[in-house]
């Protein structure tokens, strides 16, 4: 498969199926995100994989959307912080950051909260608060707001896993 | 980041064909390279995708015991896999302890081998730079140049090599598999990467187009699963390159030490393997004086090459400090800030 000026992808975003028309492989899958689709919920700190504001899940799994090449994602899974809530109703995660005060600017949250839902899915953390702060570290906040988070992520993730015991029960 | 042509092949041997062209780079999760190309160090003219390439995603356990791990297993999945982290667990400490969890998720072990020095300069296209630019000079020889290398370093770059992975690897004797133009072979993680000399642009042993396609681990090194560490030294807690960082490994039988593997990080431009320091190691008791006198002997060379003599007291403490931890026993756990000299977990000696 060689491309030179335009490449086809299909991507699926927050469940929809989209077939987007890249004219340049040059894109980051976070500028098709925010430039091309109008997301802009998914932000750009740094460009440059040092601050996490870029954080979504591709395939469940999260990752820095600056640093992968559009192209390269072709059939993935994107979710974006658009795609967590369920109508009016937030998700968990969403939820407990307001509670706990996970925010002050706020300019970090959409990446805080996307990274947070993929910690919570990689199961690793358990409830240590030190192992939350570790595996949060790759999601920079200026204004400091990590108390807040670390108990947003506590608790959202206790939410989560009596939601799913519930479920199995 | 100039234009490029993507090209995505379906077969390795389309894609060594693609990547032996003058020009191309090939492209893994991108997380250096699109930061290199963003900055404008790297500007190839074709970009070859290798993440579809079949088969380079799995890790086998072969008859022997030896481990082997395709080019693209993500550095998340390798660190996270049960019987690796068992069997090897320097190597999933050193996983842990770099970059963030996102990178981790996304990055592959055949593009943290192939990851370039982080030094400023090489980054900044205005600045003189032999590796980059061979010939231009080197603007951290009188610049900010307090994280540079103290070991195997030349008057033309004092760069190092930033990875964790690669000082585990290099501990245990870790090998790759590659595949280039003239066919397969295999290449020491140790030989993998070359000091700079008066050509720090050549800064592996591959070839141009060369693939590495999956790397081994050797069944003898399981023998260091219940006394090995990493040690990695950063200016912050987490999500921070090593200033120095040190793998120990021993293998302690009746109080004697029977074998053992030390390296360093962070200290020269590749990493470094310290043979004789092993060797002073063995038929020693495992003390704190037979890891003092191995730490003398590892920064035995060692010399500043700038604002950097720090690093080589520092580098003595931390592989003292590491051999000290592998005698105290793997942990039964990951530590919650793997390779952190500030962990809590018990066996930590904070006094070495
Ligand atoms: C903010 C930040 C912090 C980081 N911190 C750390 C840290 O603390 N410790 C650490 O070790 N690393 C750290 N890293 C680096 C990270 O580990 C690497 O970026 C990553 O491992 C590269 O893997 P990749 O798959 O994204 O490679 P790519 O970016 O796709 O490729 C990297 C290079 O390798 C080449 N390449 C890729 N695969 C192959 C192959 N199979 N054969 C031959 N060549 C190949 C590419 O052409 C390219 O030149 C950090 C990175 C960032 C951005
Ligand atoms: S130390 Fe090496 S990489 Fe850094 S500027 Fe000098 S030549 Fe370039
Ligand atoms: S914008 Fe991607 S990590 Fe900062
Ligand atoms: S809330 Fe302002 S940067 Fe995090």
């Amino acid at each position: 498969m060689g491309y030179h000026m335009s490449l086809s992808i299909r991507l699926t975003i927050n469940g929809q199926p989209r077939d987007v028309a890249l004219d340049d492989p040059r894109v980051t899958l976070l500028d098709l995100l925010r430039e091309r689709l109008h997301l802009t919920g998914t932000k750009k700190g740094c460009d440059r994989g040092q601050c996490g504001a870029c954080t979504v899940l591709v395939d469940g799994r999260r990752i820095n959307s600056c640093l992968a090449l559009a192209a390269s994602m072709d059939g993935a899974q994107i979710t974006t912080i658009e795609g967590l809530a369920d109508g009016e109703t937030l998700h968990p995660v969403q939820a407990t950051f307001i509670a706990h005060d996970g925010f002050q600017c706020g300019y970090c949250t959409p990446g805080q909260i996307m990274s947070a839902v993929g910690l919570i899915n990689e199961g690793r953390a358990g409830d240590d608060p030190e192992r939350i702060r570790e595996l949060m570290s790759g999601n920079i906040c200026r204004c400091g707001a990590y108390q807040g988070i670390t108990e947003a992520v506590l608790e959202a993730q206790k939410i989560l896993s009596d939601d799913e015991k519930r479920d199995a029960a | 980041m100039t234009p490029f042509d993507y090209i995505r092949p379906a077969t390795l041997p389309e894609a060594v064909r693609a990547g032996s062209a003058p020009g191309s780079a090939y492209l893994a999760a991108g997380t250096n390279l699109l930061d290199l190309m963003k900055g404008g160090t790297l500007r190839p003219e074709r970009i070859i995708d290798i993440t579809r390439l079949p088969g380079l995603d799995r890790i086998d356990w072969l008859h022997d015991g030896s481990v082997r791990i395709g080019a693209l297993v993500r550095n998340s999945d390798l660190a996270y896999d049960d019987r690796f982290a068992r069997t090897f667990p320097a190597v999933a400490e050193a996983l842990l302890s770099g970059a963030s969890a996102q990178l981790r998720n996304a990055a592959t072990v055949g593009g943290n081998l192939m990851q370039r020095t982080r030094c400023a300069y090489f980054h900044d296209p205005a600045s003189a730079c032999n590796r980059r630019s061979p010939g231009s000079g080197c603007d951290a020889r009188e610049g900010e140049n307090r994280l540079h290398a103290v070991l195997g370093w030349s008057e033309h770059c004092i760069a190092t090599h930033p990875s964790d992975f690669c000082v585990a690897l290099t501990a245990l004797d870790a090998v790759a598999e590659t595949e280039g133009e003239h066919g397969t072979r295999e290449i020491a993680v140790d030989a993998l990467h070359a000091l700079p000399g008066a050509t720090p642009e050549q800064e592996t042993a591959l070839a141009p187009g060369e693939l590495i396609v999956a790397l081994r681990i050797p069944a003898e090194a399981a023998r260091f699963a219940p006394r090995s560490r990493y040690l990695k030294l950063r200016e912050r807690t987490s999500y921070a390159f090593a200033i120095v960082s040190a793998v120990a490994a021993l293998d302690v039988q009746a109080d004697t030490i029977r074998g053992a593997r030390i390296a360093l990080g962070g200290v020269a431009a590749k990493p470094w393997r310290a043979r004789e320091a092993e060797a002073s190691l063995i038929g020693a008791a495992a003390t704190a004086e037979a890891f003092a006198r191995a730490s003398e002997l590892a920064l035995a060379e060692a010399r500043p090459s700038g604002d950097n003599a720090f690093k080589i007291e520092l580098a003595r403490r931390i592989v003292a400090r590491a051999l000290a931890l592998a005698r105290g026993g793997t942990p039964e756990i990951m530590p919650a800030l793997p390779a952190s000299p500030f962990s809590t977990v018990p066996g930590a000696d904070h006094a070495a």
